[in-house]
C-alpha cells in the first residue's frame, strides 16, 4: 500500500463513532455516506461490492480479512459498485489467488469508491443489530462526517432502482435457446443472467420502467422479476406492471423482484430491522422439508398476512420466519426472497431456474 | 422425525489410549455424546480403555466398562448389556474399526444391534482408498492419480504408472501411519515395506504426489433428511505434503474466490451423499493447485474427528453433541443453537475473527528420531489461538504452545538462524519441520523477496506477506521505546498480537514497565464472543477470547467467581489427565454454587467446551493472558456486584503452576496450596531440610548449576545419580548417568547452550537436581488430598510393576499394591501425612517414594493434582479431583462427606492396573528402552479380580496383547539374569519355549531351564539373529532388558523389530513376571467384563481418618 496512514472516522445517524483508515479513493474533503448495513458472508466480497442491490448502502463486512484473493474480472455482477463505500478491519496488502489480476484497494480506487479499514466491525455490527440499520457518513474530517451522517436522509421511499437500472433494453444469450424471457432489471446481477442462460433462456433485459404492454408485446415464455437495491413501495410503475403480466406469462421474482411481486398481488412490505446480508440464512422448503443454506440480501420484505388467498407460501426463513418465497396456486408465477443464484454463496436452491423453464415449458 | 423411541440402549465406543493421531478430541466428542444422549433419556453404555477421560466418569454414562477396545471384550459387553445400538462415530478410527470388525464377526447381526450414525458400507468406502477413488470418479469429483498395490514388487509396477515422486498410504489405518513420500525405487522399496506392514489389510495405495498444492478441509454434516452444512473451511498454511495434524491450520478459509469455495463445497456435499454418511459429522479433504485451481478430493473421514473438535471450537458449533442428536432421529431443523438460542442449527456457521492451530511435538523426548515433518503424523497436540487478524491469532498460537517462544519473534530465541547465510535459510526453510516458521521469519526479517520464500516452501504468499507485516512492525516498534508509544502505537502493535513479554525483550525493559507504560495510555485488552454468526444474532453463551478492539463483551460478574487454569497443549507428559482434574473442577465448583471459568488453549479438550464452566475463555496460559483475564474480571465484578476469589493452578499439571508466583505478585489470590508451599516443595535444599527434620529418608543427593558441581555432588553421594532439572514435568530430560563423562552430557544438555537452553537453562533459582539412583527399588506412588483443618484422605497407594528408574508415566502400576508387606504401606501412609501437614497442603498431593529392603526413601513430593488422578478415582470411585478443587476453596473434607461429594473407596476385592502407551511405531529409529524421560503418549487401565487378569487386560488395553503360547525370546542384562530365571521358569511352565541370546541362554541353562535355541549377536555373520527370528514370526513375546544405551546396543535393534512386527515386548523383568501372571490367569480363567459403577458399589468401607 502506498502513502503514510490516513485517520478516518465512521459517524453514524445517531452520533455513534468510529476509528478506522482511509482505503481506496477517499480524498481529504470527501464525505461519503450512505445506509450502514453488515453482511456476514465469509467469501465474495467482490461480488457483493458489485451487486446493485447495494445501491445507497455503505457495507460493513464482518469477516475480518477483506481482498485476500485480490479482484479478477469474472467475479463481478455488474459493471460497477453501485454501493457508497465498505467498511472493513483490514485489507490485505498482497492478494494471493490464481485468478487475481488486481488488489481490492487499486479497484476501490478506480471506481472511486471510499473505503474505511481498521474499524471494530463487531461493535458496528452489534450496534446496527441492536440499533436497526442506519445512515452514517466517514470522512477523514470527523466534523464532515458528522455533519453529513446528521443530514443523511433514510432509504425509505427512495426509488434507488432508478439508479442502477439498464437505460436500454439489450439482450443476453443464444437467439437458438428454448425459452425467451424478458428480465426486469431493477438492479440485476450477472450471475443471475448466467444462470437463466445455462437453464435455456435468452434473456431480454429491460429497463425496470418498461410498460407492461412493451414487455408483452416482445412474446416472451416468462417474466423474471430481479433483484435491486432499497423500498420496493418506491419502484416506479414496477407493482402495476407487474400486476398486468401476472396470468399473461410465467413469472419468476428474485429478492427485489419477489418483493414487487407481493405488492403486486395486493400484498404490504416492510423494513427489517437490520435486514439479511449474507450466505449461511437457512430456509426451510416447505413442499420437501428440505433446508436450503441460502445468499440473502434485503432490507425490506413481504408481510405474509397481507397476501391474498391463492398465494402458497413455499419458503421460509429458519431463523426470523421471514416469507422467503411464494407461489401462485392459480396462476404460474413464483418468487424466493433469498438468492438461489448465489454469487456469492451457496447453490444449494439453484433447481429454481429449473422450475422456471418447466413452468415456461408447461405453460 | 424427532427422537427414535425404538431405541433404549446405546453403546458408545471410545478412542483407547491418547496416541498420536488419536489425542484427547475424542474424549471432547464421547463426552459430548454421553451427555446428550442421557440428556435425551436413552440409556448409554460406554466402552473406553482410557482411564484418565473424562467420558469414562461413572456420571457420564449408565454403564461405564473400562476395557481392552477389542473384539473380544466388546462380544462380552453387548451379550451382557443388550444395547439396541452402537454409535462407533465419536470415538475416532478406533470405535470405526472395531465396529466393522465386529460386523465382520457377525456380532452385530447375533445380538441385534443396530449400527447408527454410519453404515459399514460407508465406513467401507470412504476409508478403503481403491473404493473410495471409485465412488469419486463415479460421481465425477477429481483425485490424484493413484494404483494398488499388495506387496512391494506389484508396488513397483504402480509406480511406473504413477510417476514419482508419489505418496505411500495404507488402507485402514490412523493419523497417517505407515505414509510417506518416495522419490525412487528405493525410498519406495522402504517405504512400501512399512506402509504394508502398517495396514491391517496389507494393501496399500500409491498416489501421485500433490506436494506443495494448497491444503484445505471442510467439516460437512448431515442429516437424515439429506440437510447438509458446512460447518467450517480450514486452510492449511503448510501445504500439501504436510500431514494435517502436523499443519499450521486456519479458519476460515483464506486465499480461495467464492467461486472456488463454493465448488469445493459442492463437491463435499457429493462426497458426503455418495459415501452414505446417513448422519453426524464428516472431514473432507481437498487439495488445490495453484498456479491452475485445480482441484482434488484427497480423502475423507466419515466420522467426527481432530478437525472437527478445532471445527467445534473455532466456530461455537458443537459438532460432536449435534451429531449424537443426528444419529437417534433429529434433524438439523429440529435442534436449535445453543448460543443463539432461539435459531436452528441447520445454518453454517459464519465467524468474524481468525482461528489458528499449532502443532507441538515431542521430538526432544525422541532422541535419534527425525524432526522431518511428512505426511505421518507425529506432533503429539496443539494449542489454538483466536485473534481478530491472521497475525493476532498467530502470534497468540505460537505463545500458547509454552516451547519458550514469546510469539513469532522478539525473544531470545530469534536469533536462532541469525548465523546462517541467505541460501542457507532457504534451503533449511525448504524442508517441513517444527522450526520452519521461524526460519522464515528469518528469512522475511533480513527482508528475503517472499517470492523467494514462496518458491522455497510453497506456503502461500498471503501468509507470507501477514508474517511479513508483523516483521515490518516488529522494525517499526524497534525504533520506539516504551515512553514514547502512544495510545494508536500500542493499538497498532497489540492488533499484530505482540506480547508485553515481545516488546519488554526487544526494548530490553521490564515486561512491568511495558505493560505500565500501556496501560497509562489506557490501551487494554477488550474480550469479544465466539457466537456461531458474526454477531448477527444476540449469544447467550460467554465464550470469549481477548483481542485489541474498541469494544468489551463480558457481561457483569454477579456471584464470587473462581479461575480455572488449564493444562495448555497436550504434550508428553501432561495430558487429557490434566484437563479431566480442571473439568472435575468446574462441575464441582458450579454445583457449589460459584461462577467457574476456564482460561485454555487446547482445542482438543473437554474444558474448552463451551458448556463445561459458565465462561471459557480462549487464551494463552502465560503471564500476562492470565492476569489480563483476572483484571477483565474484576472489572466485571465491579460492574456486577460478584467478585473474583482467586484462581486454581493447581490442577492443571506444570503450565499453570508455573505463573503461581507471578499472579500471587500482582495480587490475584491463588487458591490452594501457597506458593511458598510449592516451592518448599520444589526447592532441593528446603525439601531436604523438611525430610529431615520430619524423619523421612531421602536418597542422597544435592544441587549443582555446573558441571564442576555436579561432579563434586556426584562424587560424594556415589554412581549412578539421577540428574534432573527442577520444574519440569514428565521427567524432561531426567537421566541415569553411571559415570563422570554421562554425567558432563547430561549437565552440559541443561545449560542454556544445551537443547534446554530455551527452557530456562541452568542458574541459582533452577538448579540441576543429582540424587543417588536406588537400584532394583520398587516405585510407589501416592495421591492425597488434605484440608485447611489438616485432614488427610490417602486416595490411593499405587505400585509400579516396572522399578525404580523407568519414569512414573511410562511404568504400569496398580491399586492395590499387590507385594507391598502392610508395614510398608503404613508406613507411606504416615510419611505421606506427614509431608502433607508440613507443606500445609490445601487440595491435592503426590508422593513418590521407593522402596529398598523394606526402607521407604521419598523421592519428590508435589502438592498438585497428578497424571494418576483421574486412574485412582476410576479404581477407587473417589472423585479426587472434585474434592480437591472445593478443597481449595475452603471447604473441609468433614463437610463434602456430609454433602456427598466426597465417599469412600469401593474395596470390592477388585485390582486396577494402569500401563503406558507409547509411541514407538511412528518412530522406527528411536529406542523403546524406558528410563527416567517420560515418552509415553497415553495409558489404560485395565480392571478385575485378581492381579494377573487386570494386568493382562492391561496390555491387552495398550496394544501389547500377551500370547497364550508359543515361544518367549529372552535377552537379559546380567544384572537381571538371577530374576529373569524366575521368570523364565514361569513361561516354561505355562507351556513356552525359551529363546535366547548366548549370555542369557547359558545362565537358564546352568539353572535348568531348557532353552529351545540360541541365537546370535544382531549382524553376526553366523546363525539366525535375534531381529532375524522376530522378523520371521516366530516369537510371541520379546524379554528384553538394556545393558546399554545408544542406538547401536544390540538390544535396540531387538526392541525396534518387536516394535515393527508388533510382537509384545516388556523391557523389565517385574514386567515379565507380570505378564507370566497374566498370562497364567488368562488362559486358565474366563474373563469377565464389569461396569465401573458395579466395582464401585461394591464392599464401600468408611473413609479412615
Amino acid at each position: 500500500m502506498s502513502g503514510a496512514l490516513r485517520e478516518a472516522v465512521l459517524v453514524l445517524a445517531d452520533g455513534t463513532t468510529f476509528e478506522g483508515e482511509a482505503i481506496g479513493w477517499l480524498p481529504d474533503d470527501e464525505v461519503a455516506t450512505g445506509e450502514v448495513v453488515f453482511n456476514t458472508a465469509l467469501s465474495g466480497y467482490q461480488e457483493i461490492i458489485t451487486d446493485p442491490s447495494y445501491a445507497g448502502q455503505v457495507i460493513t463486512f464482518t469477516y475480518p480479512h477483506i481482498g485476500n484473493y485480490g479482484v479478477n474480472p469474472d467475479d463481478v455482477e455488474s459493471r460497477a459498485p453501485a454501493c457508497r463505500g465498505v467498511i472493513l478491519r483490514d485489507i490485505a496488502r498482497r492478494p494471493s489467488n490464481w485468478r487475481a489480476t488486481d488488489d481490492l484497494d487499486t479497484f476501490l480506487r478506480r471506481h472511486r469508491l471510499a473505503g474505511l479499514a481498521g474499524v471494530d466491525t463487531r461493535r458496528l455490527t452489534r450496534h446496527i443489530r441492536e440499533a436497526g440499520a442506519m445512515p452514517g457518513a466517514f470522512a477523514l474530517d470527523e466534523t464532515a462526517a458528522r455533519t453529513a451522517a446528521a443530514d443523511a436522509a433514510p432509504t425509505d421511499g427512495v426509488d434507488l432502482v432508478a439508479q442502477v437500472t439498464t437505460p436500454a433494453a439489450y439482450t443476453v444469450g443464444d437467439a437458438a435457446a428454448p425459452f425467451l424471457v424478458v428480465a426486469y432489471d431493477f438492479g440485476i446481477k450477472t450471475t443471475i443472467l448466467r444462470h437463466l442462460e445455462a437453464a435455456g433462456c435468452q434473456i431480454e433485459v429491460v429497463p425496470a420502467s418498461t410498460p407492461a404492454a412493451d414487455v408483452l408485446a416482445r412474446e416472451p415464455d416468462g417474466v423474471f422479476l430481479s433483484n435491486g437495491p432499497g423500498d420496493p413501495a418506491a419502484v416506479a410503475g414496477g407493482a402495476a406492471n407487474v400486476a398486468a403480466l401476472v396470468g399473461e406469462v410465467p413469472v419468476f421474482g428474485i429478492c427485489l423482484g419477489q418483493q414487487v411481486l407481493g405488492l403486486a398481488l395486493g400484498g404490504h412490505t416492510f423494513k427489517l430491522p437490520f435486514g439479511h446480508h449474507g450466505a449461511n440464512h437457512p430456509v426451510r422448503h416447505e413442499a420437501t422439508g428440505r433446508v436450503e443454506i441460502t445468499s440473502q440480501n434485503h432490507n425490506y420484505a413481504v408481510d405474509v398476512d397481507s397476501l391474498p388467498a391463492h398465494v402458497e407460501l413455499t419458503h421460509v426463513n429458519l431463523n426470523d420466519g421471514v416469507v422467503e418465497g411464494f407461489r401462485l396456486r392459480d396462476v404460474p408465477a413464483f418468487a424466493v426472497q433469498y438468492h438461489p443464484e448465489a454469487g456469492p454463496g451457496p447453490h444449494d436452491a439453484t433447481y429454481l431456474f429449473d422450475e422456471f423453464t418447466a413452468l415456461m415449458a408447461e405453460s | 422425525m424427532p427422537r427414535r423411541d425404538d431405541l433404549d440402549t446405546i453403546l458408545i465406543i471410545g478412542s483407547g489410549p491418547i496416541v498420536i493421531g488419536q489425542a484427547c478430541e475424542f474424549d471432547y466428542s464421547g463426552t459430548q455424546a454421553c451427555r446428550v444422549l442421557r440428556a435425551e433419556r436413552y440409556r448409554v453404555v460406554l466402552v473406553n480403555s482410557n482411564p484418565a477421560t473424562i467420558m469414562t466418569d461413572p456420571e457420564f454414562a449408565d454403564a461405564t466398562y473400562v476395557e481392552p477396545l477389542d473384539v473380544p471384550s466388546l462380544t462380552r459387553i453387548i451379550e451382557k448389556e443388550r444395547p439396541d445400538a452402537l454409535l462407533p462415530t465419536l470415538g475416532g478410527q478406533t470405535a470405526l474399526n472395531l465396529a466393522v470388525a465386529l460386523d465382520e464377526a457377525g456380532v452385530l447381526e447375533r445380538s441385534g444391534v443396530e449400527l447408527i450414525g454410519a453404515s459399514i458400507e460407508a465406513i467401507r468406502t470412504a476409508e478403503d482408498r481403491s473404493r473410495f477413488k471409485a465412488a469419486m470418479t463415479e460421481i465425477g469429483l477429481s483425485v490424484p492419480r493413484s494404483g494398488f498395490a499388495y506387496g512391494v514388487d506389484e508396488a513397483l509396477v504402480v509406480a511406473e504408472e504413477v510417476g514419482y515422486p508419489l505418496i505411500v498410504r495404507p488402507s485402514f489405518i490412523l493419523g497417517g501411519g505407515g505414509t510417506g513420500i518416495a522419490h525412487d525405487v528405493d525410498s519406495l522399496r522402504e517405504i512400501a515395506t512399512r506402509g504394508l506392514a502398517a495396514s491391517p489389510v496389507s494393501e496399500i495405495l500409491l498416489e501421485q504426489s500433490v506436494a506443495g498444492w494448497k491444503e484445505y478441509e471442510l467439516e460437512v454434516m448431515r442429516d437424515h433428511a439429506d440437510n447438509v452444512v458446512v460447518i467450517c473451511s480450514i486452510e492449511n498454511l503448510d501445504p500439501m505434503g504436510v500431514h494435517t495434524g502436523d499443519s499450521i491450520t486456519v479458519a476460515p478459509v483464506q486465499t480461495l474466490t467464492d467461486v472456488e469455495y463454493q465448488r469445493m463445497r459442492d463437491a463435499a456435499f457429493a462426497c458426503i451423499r455418495r459415501i452414505g454418511v446417513d448422519t453426524g459429522g464428516s472431514n473432507i479433504q481437498f487439495a488445490v493447485d495453484p498456479r491452475t485451481g485445480e482441484q482434488v478430493v484427497i480423502e475423507m473421514n466419515p466420522r467426527v474427528s481432530r478437525s472437527s473438535a478445532l471445527a467445534s471450537k473455532a466456530t461455537g458449533f458443537p459438532i460432536a453433541k449435534i451429531a449424537a442428536r443426528l444419529a437417534v432421529g433429529y434433524r438439523l431443523d429440529e435442534i436449535t443453537n445453543d448460543i443463539t438460542g432461539e435459531t436452528p442449527a441447520s445454518f453454517e456457521p459464519t465467524i468474524d475473527y481468525v482461528v489458528t492451530k499449532f502443532p507441538r511435538w515431542a521430538f526432544e523426548k525422541l532422541p535419534g528420531a527425525s524432526p522431518v515433518l511428512g505426511t505421518m503424523m507425529q506432533s503429539v497436540g496443539e494449542a489454538m489461538a483466536i485473534g481478530r487478524t491472521f497475525a493476532e491469532s498467530l502470534q497468540k498460537a505460537i505463545r500458547s504452545l509454552e516451547t519458550g517462544r514469546f510469539g513469532l519473534n522478539c525473544d531470545p530465541v530469534e536469533v536462532a538462524y541469525d548465523g546462517l547465510s541467505d541460501d542457507e535459510l532457504v534451503r533449511v526453510a525448504a524442508v517441513a519441520t517444527p522450526e520452519r516458521i521461524f526460519q522464515v521469519e528469518a528469512a522475511l526479517r533480513r527482508f528475503l523477496p517472499v517470492e523467494r520464500v514462496h518458491e522455497a516452501t510453497d506456503i502461500d504468499p498471503w501468509f507470507l506477506d501477514q508474517m511479513l507485516q508483523i516483521v515490518e512492525e516488529r522494525d517499526r516498534l524497534g525504533a520506539l521505546s516504551a515512553d514514547r508509544m502512544t495510545r494508536a502505537d500500542w493499538r497498532r502493535a497489540k492488533r499484530y498480537g505482540f506480547s508485553d513479554a515481545q516488546l519488554a525483550h526487544l526494548w530490553d525493559v521490564d515486561v512491568a514497565q511495558v505493560r505500565d507504560a500501556r496501560m497509562a495510555t489506557g490501551v487494554v485488552i477488550t474480550y469479544k464472543t465466539v457466537d456461531t454468526c458474526a454477531a448477527e444474532f444476540e449469544a447467550h453463551t460467554p465464550y470469549h477470547y481477548g483481542t485489541h478492539e474498541d469494544e468489551d463483551e463480558l457481561a457483569p460478574l454477579t456471584r464470587p467467581a473462581i479461575v480455572i487454569l488449564g493444562s495448555g497443549p497436550n504434550r508428553i507428559g501432561q495430558g487429557v489427565e490434566f484437563d479431566y482434574c480442571c473439568v472435575h473442577a468446574a462441575f464441582a465448583l458450579r454445583d457449589a454454587g460459584y461462577e467457574t471459568v476456564m482460561v485454555n488453549c487446547n482445542p482438543e479438550t473437554v474444558s474448552t467446551d463451551y458448556d463445561t464452566s459458565d465462561r471459557l475463555f480462549f487464551e494463552p496460559l502465560t503471564e500476562e493472558d492470565v492476569r489480563d483475564v483476572c483484571d477483565a474480571l474484576s472489572r466485571a465484578g465491579t460492574r456486577g456486584g460478584g467478585e473474583l476469589v482467586g484462581v486454581i493452578v493447581g490442577l492443571g499439571g506444570q503450565t499453570p503452576l508455573k505463573l503461581a508466583h507471578a499472579l500471587e505478585r500482582v495480587g490475584i489470590p491463588v487458591l490452594g496450596t501457597s506458593p511458598d508451599s510449592i516451592d518448599l516443595a520444589e526447592d532441593r535444599e528446603r525439601f531436604n531440610a523438611l525430610c529431615e527434620r520430619l524423619g523421612i529418608p531421602q536418597p542422597p543427593g544435592g544441587t549443582a548449576t555446573g558441571p564442576e558441581a555436579a561432579r563434586a555432588v556426584a562424587r560424594e553421594i556415589g554412581y549412578p545419580v539421577l540428574v534432573r532439572p527442577s520444574y519440569v514435568l514428565g521427567g524432561r530430560a531426567m537421566q541415569i548417568v553411571y559415570d563422570e563423562a554421562a554425567l558432563d552430557s547430561a549437565m552440559a544438555e541443561l545449560g542454556i547452550a544445551g537443547s534446554l537452553g530455551r527452557e530456562g537453562g541452568l542458574s541459582a533459582e533452577r538448579p540441576a537436581l543429582i540424587d543417588r539412583f536406588l537400584e532394583d527399588a520398587i516405585e510407589v506412588d501416592v495421591d492425597a488430598l488434605r484440608d485447611a483443618s489438616g485432614e488427610v484422605v490417602i486416595g490411593g497407594v499405587m505400585e509400579h510393576i516396572e522399578e525404580a528408574g523407568v519414569h512414573s508415566g511410562d511404568s504400569a502400576c496398580a491399586i492395590p499394591p499387590p507385594t507391598l508387606p502392610p508395614a510398608v504401606v503404613v508406613t507411606i501412609e504416615a510419611h505421606t501425612r506427614a509431608l502433607a501437614d508440613a507443606l500445609d497442603v490445601r487440595g491435592l498431593l503426590n508422593v513418590q517414594y521407593a522402596v529398598k529392603d523394606g526402607e521407604v526413601y521419598v523421592l519428590e513430593a508435589n502438592p498438585r493434582a497428578s497424571r494418576t488422578v483421574p486412574f485412582v478415582s476410576k479404581a477407587t470411585g473417589v472423585p479426587l479431583a472434585k474434592a480437591a478443587a472445593r478443597v481449595m476453596c475452603g471447604a473441609t473434607l468433614a463437610e463434602l462427606r456430609d454433602e456427598g461429594v466426597l465417599r469412600p473407596p469401593a474395596t470390592g476385592g477388585h485390582i486396577a492396573v494402569k500401563e503406558a502407551v507409547l509411541p514407538f511405531s511412528r518412530f522406527p529409529t528411536v529406542d523403546t528402552l524406558l528410563g527416567p524421560e517420560m515418552r509415553s503418549t497415553g495409558e489404560v487401565m485395565g480392571i478385575d479380580n485378581s492381579f494377573g487378569l487386570a494386568f493382562a487386560k492391561s496390555q491387552s488395553g495398550a496394544g501389547n496383547r500377551l500370547p497364550e503360547q508359543g515361544t518367549v525370546f529372552m535377552s537379559l542384562a546380567d544384572r537381571d539374569k538371577p530374576d529373569g530365571l524366575l521368570a523364565a521358569r514361569r513361561f516354561v511352565e505355562l507351556g513356552f519355549s525359551v529363546s535366547a541370546t548366548a549370555g542369557t541362554a547359558a545362565a537358564l541353562e546352568d539353572a535348568g531351564v531348557p532353552v529351545e535355541s540360541v541365537v546370535a549377536k544382531v549382524g553376526e555373520p553366523v546363525g539366525v539373529d535375534a531381529v532375524e527370528l522376530i522378523s520371521s514370526g516366530k516369537v510371541d513375546l520379546v524379554v528384553n532388558t538394556p545393558r546399554g544405551r545408544g542406538p547401536r546396543a544390540d538390544g535396540a535393534h531387538i526392541r525396534q523389530a518387536a516394535v515393527i512386527h508388533r510382537v509384545a515386548c516388556v523391557t523389565t523383568v517385574a514386567a515379565a513376571l507380570a505378564a507370566a501372571a497374566g498370562i497364567a490367569e488368562a488362559t486358565t480363567r474366563e474373563p469377565t467384563v464389569r461396569a465401573l459403577q458395579e466395582y464401585h458399589a461394591d464392599g464401600q468401607l468408611r473413609l479412615e481418618v
